[in-house]
């Protein structure tokens, strides 16, 4: 109720100078067709503000296999005992009433000759402009011993949902004295601060219901986001709990046995109860397909977010090759943005305003102890191109802490609403 | 640590613009005649207890709403979270305009325009503080009222539909629904407030990085446009 009021005052202005405007890019068909694959942060943002914007101007179509959207910000939380499953779930219930049609089915093509998506279920959604937003897949091979089909018993729990439902079951099924284990990724990669405080968590949930517990960390990374905030949280918090492996050390020399549940860290093998491979990533299979990739990623024009192979097919978020901002739901929801009102531009003829995008990452390392990191960002003709930062320091207050995790709850309630209505 | 840092700077470079207006300390003397206007909320001296505001012993190098006996309003509480700590500089920039500096303060007084009262006012205050040698008043730096919008800048009447495509990146974390948890609600804000706390924060006076960062890549036009749009979202 509170979107239609928003919608209703919000957009009276723009709405006035978008009808008059000719729909200069529709004339052989009727109304201009958008199709979004993917409703993660960037896919549903953009899908959602083209559709307002344009007040029905534009046909706007989401495909999305899943009925709920199961958030992976926040999800570490959960892990920790302090959001439930259900606080990171969303339906996509609420995007027709904001003029999305939504398409439960996989888009298992896409043909940039003639235009269209094709479908898991059959059939193919013809498109004026394709929006690609499907984050992340893993890279195959990229831990020894570990393939998808390992997933049950060494979970990556990298994409909201089951796989973080099944990760924290196996947490708490942990032998007191237990280990949990973690291969952390190599840059670059979704979430940068997120398997550190992934292991925050659980740290934070073994503290209190298994404090013998260990937990190794083998990162292929000489250094991380946030390290120095993470590290003195740590040995405030979990003195002794948490051993991290950096590339110095080994930790990038690694294999697994998910049989044996053991994990192998620079030739010394340990048997583990729980072990959390997050593989080295790549853009979702769609962006592959659609031939827009090049390498992992699909590199794409900073200014509205297009690719630089096809001019008619934008990437947004985790899949893309941007320039300087991190994988984040904050940054493909920013990157949404920009590029729901260049589309929109490009087919009604509104009035298109200068890109600007931020980003900023909270994370949680006890209760109440919240951290935060953000940039803003400007389009170059290179790349995105950052303008401006900061980052919590060490040795703030406890008041400080909790005010900043109080502001990430408000951040996540703010940006859920801005995804889905 | 890192607060003080910045505003330090921003001292100085207030200074280096207010050279020739008043750089000498205020007169406690006049000050305490001034002080008539605040004394049916606040006390000072030795009996002096927190009435309807807060007693403002102490009150130089305090951190904002963190007497834990006195009442504050949810906006200054937030603005201690967030980092202010009551200086010469902040305090001079509350008494001149308090909602501009917190918002939805309880304090409901207009605030004195008069830059010279405000200086009385505060040599007056400094003498109840423990240690005033160490205000940041005692430093030469210390003047300036950089708070002190150009009315040319007010004056500026900005694009709502430019306003509302900015807008849309504030929406990433001010709810759409006006709501006030974690992160405060912005919508039907007064044009004004907005884009005096948007400079303000925009010239770091107001603490909190995340804002003093989107801020000070907007220009004036920018500020503008998005308070004519947020003053009509409900």
């Amino acid at each position: 109720m509170n979107f239609n009021r928003r919608l209703f005052l919000g957009t009276g202005v723009a709405a006035a100078s978008t009808l008059v405007a000719p729909s200069i890019f529709a004339a052989g068909h009727g109304k201009p067709r958008v199709v979004v694959v993917g409703g993660g942060a960037g896919g549903a943002t953009a899908a959602r503000y083209i559709a307002k914007d344009s007040k029905g101007g534009v046909d706007v179509t989401l495909i999305e296999p899943s009925r709920m959207y199961y958030t992976c910000f926040f999800s570490n939380l959960y892990l920790g005992g302090i959001k439930t499953i259900d606080d990171l779930g969303h339906s996509y219930g609420t995007m027709a009433a904001g003029g999305v049609n939504v398409v439960h089915d996989w888009a298992v093509g896409v043909d940039r000759d003639a235009k269209t998506v094709s479908l898991a279920g059959g059939g193919s959604v013809p498109y004026d402009k394709l929006i690609l937003s499907p984050g992340i897949d893993f890279v195959d091979g990229a831990v020894e011993g570990w393939d998808l089909s390992s997933q049950n018993a060494m979970p990556h729990a990298y994409k909201g949902g089951s796989q973080t439902e099944l990760l924290k079951s196996q947490i708490a099924a942990m032998p007191q004295g237990g280990t949990f284990a973690m291969v952390a990724p190599p840059n670059p990669y979704r979430c940068p601060p997120g398997p550190y405080e992934r292991v925050s968590m659980v740290a934070h949930y073994l503290s209190a219901n298994n404090p013998t517990a260990k937990i190794i960390v083998a990162d292929p990374k000489p250094k991380f986001s946030k390290q120095g905030l993470f590290q003195e949280g740590w040995a405030n918090h979990y003195e002794g709990m948490i051993d991290w492996i950096g590339d110095d050390f080994g930790g990038g020399n690694v294999s697994v046995d998910p049989n044996a549940m053991t994990v192998t860290i620079d030739g010394e093998i340990t048997k583990v109860d729980v072990c959390n491979v997050i593989p080295a990533m790549k853009a979702g299979r769609i962006a592959e397909l659609a031939g827009v990739t090049n390498g992992n990623w699909a590199p794409v024009n900073a200014a509205d977010m297009s690719t630089k192979a096809d001019a008619d097919v934008y990437v947004l978020g985790d899949a893309s090759q941007q320039g300087d901002m991190p994988k984040s739901g904050f940054s493909a929801n920013s990157q949404a943005k920009v590029c729901a009102n260049a589309v929109r531009g490009a087919l009604t003829g509104s009035k298109v305003f200068p890109a600007k995008f931020s980003n900023t990452c909270w994370s949680l390392i006890d209760t109440n102890d919240g951290v935060k990191v953000g940039a803003t960002y400007e389009a170059t003709d290179e790349k995105i191109s950052k303008v401006d930062g900061f980052i919590s320091q060490t040795g703030e207050t406890a008041e400080m802490r909790k005010a900043t995790y109080e502001e990430s709850e408000g951040w996540y309630a703010g940006i859920t609403a801005d995804m889905f209505g | 640590m890192r607060f003080r840092f910045q505003l330090v700077l921003t001292l100085a470079a207030s200074f280096a613009a207010s050279v020739g207006s008043s750089e000498q300390l205020g007169d406690p003397v006049q000050g305490a005649k001034v002080f008539k206007k605040c004394k049916s909320c606040h006390q000072v001296g030795e009996s002096a207890k927190n009435r309807i505001g807060p007693h403002l012993n102490g009150i130089f190098g305090r951190t904002a709403g963190s007497d834990p006996t006195a009442k504050y309003s949810k906006g200054m509480i937030r603005a201690g979270d967030d980092g202010l700590v009551w200086t010469n500089k902040t305090l001079d920039a509350f008494i001149e305009n308090p909602k501009a500096l917190v918002s939805k303060t309880r304090m409901s007084f207009r605030g004195i325009k008069d830059g010279e009262d405000r200086l009385d006012l505060l040599a007056y205050l400094r003498g109840f503080s423990d240690d005033p040698s160490n205000i940041p008043e005692a430093e030469p730096t210390a003047q300036g009222n950089d708070h002190n919008l150009d009315p040319a800048i007010l004056a500026i009447v900005g694009d709502p539909e430019y306003g509302e495509y900015l807008a849309s990146e504030c929406m990433t974390c001010h709810q759409t629904s006006g709501a006030n948890d974690g992160i405060p609600g912005i919508n039907g804000w007064p044009t004004e407030d907005f884009v005096v706390a948007m400079h303000a924060y925009k010239q770091k006076l107001r603490p909190h990085p995340v804002m003093q960062m989107m801020a000070g890549r907007l220009s004036d036009e920018e500020i503008a446009a998005l308070a004519a749009y947020f003053e009509d979202l409900e």
